[in-house]
């Protein structure tokens, strides 16, 4: 049994223009001490599909199907309760923003003791200590010192490190990191993508890494899910998504970012314009942007179909190769 | 261009064939900042920069936030008024207010966030047309329709899409009005400030091939300012290296990416995440300690020395000059030579 095992998920927002699918059936397993990356742009559903994990959806946004089962337990309709066990205890998240995720008017020890205090039977001082262990945990200098000043005297980098501290203050289970470093300069960032992988090895928790960035992805992850339109397009392993992409949508994102070898040649764009989600075509959702699109992609879904062991994607283009090639083997055995 | 009284460091002594289009000379932007009670400091964002900008090259310009890489591309387009230094536009110097507002017909700058760049209250076709307007550049409400359509066209919008406001676009459609716009003078030079940072990766792409195309059809030269390196990479010919308000490194892009000379350009391109995982994994990192200092508080001489692993003594006191390494190859390191060696 996985230690996540997120089955059929679907998440709406009830709008004043109608009912916003943002989450559309998402099923994935996340073991633990696994690193899993899921990618996406904006209004995929990434950030939605962890909101739904932590149920901390906005008012509007309600879980309208599917279960999420942690550690053998169900937390889709089991309670406030139960999830104030969970939250930040067991599963932890971290936000894009360090800059307004901490609370300007307290003491960084305050806030990092807060959540010490809340989800352990340690005593003032043992959170203290606890806290400050946690800030060497994260490379922050003199956290004694540290623990004393307000956030403003940190610099974003430094702000993300405390957030990282206070999400693994409780050794949770998974860790869901929402566009942790997106805010972040690029060698601040390559510091807490760092951070965030020896922190892993050492305690051995699980993350969630949700990003628009394949190239956080490739640093970090050893499993991604590519969302688009609030559903799954395609899962597996990095080296499968990246080297072996089945879902065009993959294939269009690997196509239309600069790389190292694409440097002299025109890049390869995704023609159209994202998705309204209030007008979502019955077919795949991503086939008015798809040029390799069938007839059948604009009438029908495509379920999800295994390519092997740690790969399946949802695109109908994989089984008309498989029918080619059958076709292929077909007349190669009449011929003989 | 001989008889200049400059004393800064000259970067290259252009040929008659590479004729700059723009030459930077010892650029300073300071800003005053209240530190107390009639108690100001110069903040510097840009502190001594001199470069070119050839004709219908793209120059990336990147560096980390507070680097002064927008301060400097807003400056040579003279939004903010020089503390010192130069600009040279076609070997002309701006110096009075009708230098600038001649040079505005010229040079134009496409902003970051399509989302806050364009007026809410106006139709496409009003802010296309505004520079226009501006500039008094058509005859008679025809010419005017004529022109803001053609400009949509480049762009890629319909003519349908005139009488519309700007929130009824997508983030890439509206960063097309926003380039539409900076072309309705028919600019020769475009400053352009991270102009996809803001958009999804799949629009990127269209976005970044518009530049290419528009820069082929119409002959421009950008100074293309971002962050993110791969993309500057991909759209540019030279990329220069900023680094609290100096400029540490300028070479060809891709020189820059394989061979970079400066301490700082090193840990930058290593840090950045390439989208491919079996690179990453055999990518040796180099980690930077410490953080960026407060630009108000600069560290006296090279301004990187606080978090170079090659700093000496002479690091902390000179500031290195900013020197012609190898052809085309600028770099302000005392020890260049050394560690690179």
């Amino acid at each position: 049994m996985a230690l996540l095992e997120v089955r059929n998920l679907s998440t709406s927002f009830f709008t004043d223009e109608g009912e916003v699918r943002a989450v559309n059936g998402v099923s994935f397993d996340l073991e633990r001490g696994r690193v899993l990356g899921i990618v996406g742009e904006s209004g995929s559903g990434k950030s939605v599909t962890a909101y739904s994990i932590m149920q901390i959806l906005a008012s509007t946004g309600r879980i309208v199907g599917g279960s999420v089962r942690f550690d053998g337990q169900e937390l889709v309709g089991a309670g406030e309760k139960v999830m104030k066990t969970v939250r930040g205890n067991r599963i932890s998240i971290i936000f894009q923003d360090p800059m307004t995720s901490l609370n300007p008017t307290y003491t960084i020890g305050r806030q990092l003791m807060e959540a010490i205090l809340l989800h352990t039977d340690r005593n003032r001082e043992q959170a203290h200590e606890r806290a400050v262990e946690m800030l060497r945990l994260v490379n922050v200098n003199e956290p004694e010192k540290r623990m004393k000043q307000y956030p403003y005297e940190f610099s974003g980098g430094m702000r993300q490190r405390v957030m990282i501290a206070m999400a693994l203050a409780c050794e949770p289970d998974i860790l869901i990191a929402d566009e942790p470093t997106t805010a972040l300069d690029v060698t601040i960032q390559a510091g807490i993508l760092e951070l965030m992988k020896d922190i892993q090895k050492k305690i051995g928790m699980a993350i969630i890494m949700i990003t628009h960035d394949l190239g956080v992805v490739a640093q970090l992850c050893d499993e991604v899910i590519v969302m688009y339109a609030g559903a799954i397009c395609e899962q597996g392993t990095a080296d499968e998504i990246f080297y072996n992409p089945k879902h065009e949508y993959t294939k269009g994102l690997l196509r239309s970012i600069p790389t190292a070898s694409n440097t002299d040649q025109k890049l390869e764009p995704i023609s159209g314009t994202p998705i309204d989600l209030l007008n979502m075509p019955k077919g795949c959702p991503f086939a008015p942007r798809c040029d390799a699109a069938m007839k059948i992609c604009i009438r029908s879904r495509c379920e999800r179909m295994e390519i092997n062991e740690h790969h399946a994607a949802a695109c109908w283009q994989n089984l008309r190769e498989e029918m080619l090639r059958a076709g292929v083997e077909q007349k190669g055995g009449e011929q003989s | 261009m001989t008889q200049d009284t400059i004393t800064a460091p000259v970067p290259t002594e252009p040929s008659a064939k590479e004729q700059p289009l723009i030459r930077v000379r010892s650029l300073k932007q300071y800003f005053n900042i209240n530190t107390g009670f009639f108690q100001s400091r110069p903040l510097k964002a840009v502190d001594d920069i001199s470069f070119d900008i050839r004709a219908g090259e793209t120059l990336g310009l990147v560096g980390e936030s507070g680097c002064g890489k927008t301060t400097a591309g807003r400056t040579i387009l003279h939004l903010y008024q020089p503390t010192a230094g130069e600009i040279i536009y076609r070997g002309k110097t701006i110096r009075t207010r009708e230098d600038v507002q001649e040079f505005r017909t010229h040079a134009t700058m496409v902003f970051q966030d399509p989302y806050s760049s364009l007026d809410p209250r106006m139709t496409v076709e009003d802010i296309i047309g505004e520079p226009l307007d501006v500039h008094h550049i058509y005859r008679n409400p025809k010419e005017r329709r004529e022109r803001i359509l053609e400009l949509m066209e480049h762009v890629g919008l319909n003519s349908e899409h005139a009488a519309r406001y700007a929130h009824e676009f997508s983030g890439g459609q509206r960063q097309r009005v926003g380039i539409a716009r900076a072309l309705a003078v028919s600019p020769d030079f475009i400053v352009c400030d991270e102009p996809v940072s803001a958009l999804d990766v799949s629009i990127q792409a269209q976005v970044i091939n518009m530049f290419d195309e528009l820069q082929d059809k119409l002959g421009l030269t950008y100074l293309f300012i971002a962050h993110d390196l791969l993309v500057v990479r991909h759209i540019s010919d030279r990329i220069a290296v900023m680094y609290l308000g100096k400029m540490v490194e300028l070479a060809d892009s891709g020189e820059i990416y394989s061979r970079p000379l400066h301490p700082y350009s090193k840990a930058l391109m290593s840090a950045v995440p390439v989208p491919d995982p079996k690179a990453a994994r055999a990518n040796q990192r180099i980690t930077l300690t410490g953080e960026i200092p407060s630009p108000l508080n600069a560290p006296g001489g090279c301004p990187f020395h606080t978090r170079c692993p090659y700093a000496n003594a002479r690091c902390t006191e000179l500031m290195p000059e900013f020197r012609e390494l190898e052809k085309g190859r600028f770099v302000a390191c005392h020890r260049a030579e050394e560690i690179n060696g």
